[in-house]
């Protein structure tokens, strides 16, 4: 599908029909069901190394990548696999990638942390954190070069606010007008640092007016405004108004990472986030607009398990990398 | 048939190197700070802006991480940037760019993407400009894998290897000494000319004794070799001109005629990249040596500003002559 270039969206209520709707609640089901596959492969001992969960901010990847076009690019982070799999990533590759196999997307070498898909437009997760904020302007002077109506949409965490790169690239970005998203998740916590503790002014949005972009705080648990909120900067994007910032904020369920044994926040808090479970709510959601039947979602629930059943089994089956393989693929 | 030349100062070598290139694929691009409408602090990308606009020389904020990362972002999407840091210094704040991310994309990705990316810098002192812009930093970047590093000598390699560099699908540190820039040479005329990249040179030949020299020191080690000569001392000078690839096999065959070596090198001899030219020779050719190593290489300091302090630590002929004299004495 490509972007209107015209003022044609200029409602801010863009066309979601029950189909759209059942695709996004299926997208939110199989990042959490992939997930969970990894810490049950995890306790197995299968995978290598860590893997950084998304559990609990679905909604975020999914609302977001729904507006994106063909034509789009992303930039991810160490919390990548929703927004893989929300941009349409193959599980099996996917899974096969964490379990470092050969069939993974980056043949085992990148893992977890590092899924890519360019032909997808996903550029790449990225574990520096705030290190894929000046790729992402890169990726947006590069197609605009190539005469490209791409936008760049940028993931990135509330960590990664206060690196130098985030204000750096924000800046670049809105001198030369670029067609970016900024989309920092913010779910509160870095590690075990807490939001309000490090983050100086109490708002991502709020530093949008230092560079002179619209800044915009979103209900991360909510795909539909996350999706309204992200289309409409998109939009803007587009039609060469520049980049725009959003702030959606929500909150990982897990640990910082499947390595992490410590857990520092609140009981009473992670307890409170999870009551307002971005999955659930749409599902009462679409139950109460009568958009679908408990037998729907249900078969859409199956449809999901299998799914992320088959890709284990893909990713389990496929063959460790030929240790002649270390040393390929450093230089082109 | 010799090909025509033109003499032509180093600077205007890279220059020309920079708009044949951009004439010849759209998707070359050049940024940095002060490149576009000012040509550059060295004058490097002067008249650039003027021929390709605003969209393929970008001026940029003072901003090395996002100017490098922007440079690597690009690179993903299928363009070829140039980049300018103003002086190889500044690039300490792009590192995470250029060693987390340039070096390993491909590497990470499996080999799914490439970065086809130049990042160009002035190096080395000798300018009094003290301590934060004055370094040789080209061992750090030879060390990570994934990176390739070319350091031109004269106005010919300038500009043929920055046309390879170029061409590259590799992300590339291209170091030019600053007190190369004005130097003057033969470079041949005409767009095809280009030198590829890992192929060292032989700069001088000689039976006596090899020395290796990088960037600014190979001049100086020809003309220590021509003062060595009228002592009847008959000296080959090497310059890798690519320090990574590396071409062992010319400097190898140099050694075996020779057996014996000095390695010459602008940047600190603690862990500098002399150390590792001659770790690389000592296992490619232990047995052919008849003396013992020597390198010369700056004073583990950082770089005075005052003209006899400079002197005092950066490499001279004489330095290297003396390194020569000794080894022979060996």
């Amino acid at each position: 599908m490509k972007r209107s270039s015209g003022p044609a969206q200029t409602s801010g209520i863009p066309p979601v029909n029950g189909d759209t709707r059942l695709k996004w609640y299926g997208q939110m089901c199989s990042i959490r069901a992939f997930e969970l596959e990894i810490v049950s492969l995890n306790k197995a001992g299968l995978i290598p190394g860590t893997a950084h969960l998304y559990i609990g901010m679905e909604a975020i990847a999914v609302g977001a990548c729904a507006a994106m076009k063909d034509e789009d690019f992303l930039t991810s982070t160490h919390r990548g696999h929703g927004h893989a799999i929300a941009r349409g990533l193959d599980l099996g590759r996917m899974m096969a990638e964490v379990l470092g196999r050969m069939d993974g997307y980056c043949r085992g070498k990148g893992g977890s942390m590092h899924i890519t898909d360019i032909t997808r437009g996903m550029l790449g997760a990225d574990c520096i954190v705030g290190g894929g904020i000046p790729l992402a302007v890169g990726a947006a002077l590069g197609s605009r070069l190539k005469g490209k109506k791409s936008v760049v949409f940028c993931f990135f965490g509330e960590g990664a606010c206060n690196q130098g790169s985030f204000h750096e690239a924000l800046n670049m970005a809105s001198i030369y007008r670029l067609p970016l998203v900024f989309l920092c998740e913010n779910n509160l916590w870095a590690l075990s640092a807490p939001f309000a503790e490090t983050t100086a002014g109490g708002s991502v949005a709020g530093r949008a007016s230092s560079y002179g972009i619209p800044g915009e705080k979103v209900d991360g648990n909510d795909v539909e405004a996350v999706f309204t909120a992200v289309d409409k900067a998109a939009v803007r994007a587009c039609q060469g108004m520049g980049p725009s910032l959003l702030e959606c904020v929500s909150y990982r369920w897990e640990g910082h990472s499947i390595f992490t044994r410590v857990e520092n926040r609140p009981q009473k808090e992670i307890e409170e986030w999870k009551k307002r479970d971005s999955i659930e709510r749409y599902r009462a959601h679409l139950l109460k607009l009568k958009i679908a039947t408990p037998e729907v979602l249900h078969q859409i629930d199956l449809e999901v398990a299998d799914a992320v059943s088959a890709a284990v089994t893909f990713a389990k089956n496929s063959p460790q990398p030929k240790r002649e393989q270390a040393t390929e693929d450093v230089y082109s | 048939m010799i090909p025509p030349m033109k003499i032509t100062t180093y600077v205007e070598a890279l220059n020309e190197a920079l708009r044949e290139e951009m004439r010849r694929d759209a998707l070359v691009f050049v940024m940095g700070e002060d490149v576009a409408k000012m040509g550059g602090l060295f004058k490097v990308t002067q008249g650039l802006f003027e021929e390709f606009g605003a969209q393929r020389v970008i001026d940029t904020p003072i901003s090395e991480a996002a100017i490098a990362g922007a440079g690597v972002g690009s690179a993903l999407v299928g363009a070829r940037p140039v980049v300018e840091f103003q002086f190889l210094d500044f690039i300490t704040i792009a590192m995470d760019q250029i060693v987390n991310h340039a070096s390993k994309l491909r590497y990470m990705t499996g080999g799914m993407v490439s970065q086809p990316i130049v990042f160009r810098a002035p190096v080395g002192a000798g300018i009094g400009l003290g301590a934060q812009h004055s370094q040789s930093l080209e061992a750090w970047f030879v060390h990570i894998p994934g990176l390739k590093v070319v350091m031109p000598s004269t106005p010919a390699d300038a500009k043929g290897l920055l046309k390879s560099a170029i061409r590259d699908d590799n992300p590339i540190l291209f170091l030019e000494h600053r007190l190369l820039y004005s130097q003057s040479g033969p470079v041949e005329e005409g767009t095809e000319y280009s030198v590829p990249l890992g192929v060292a040179d032989v700069k001088r030949n000689g039976k006596d004794i090899t020395v290796i020299a990088t960037g600014r020191t190979v001049p100086l080690a020809l003309t220590a070799a021509i003062n060595l000569a009228a002592e009847g001392i008959e000296v080959e000078v090497i310059d890798p001109r690519t320090l990574k690839p590396l071409d062992t096999a010319t400097m190898v065959k140099s050694v075996k005629k020779t057996n014996r070596l000095v390695v010459v090198n602008d940047g600190w001899r603690t862990c500098g990249y002399a150390a590792e030219l001659i770790a690389v020779m000592i296992e490619e050719c232990f047995f052919d040596l008849d003396a013992p190593i020597r390198r010369v290489c700056s004073e583990d300091v950082p770089m005075p500003v005052a003209t006899s302090l400079q002197k005092a630590v950066m490499v001279s002929e004489e330095h290297i002559a003396m390194a020569c004299r000794a080894v022979l004495a060996a």
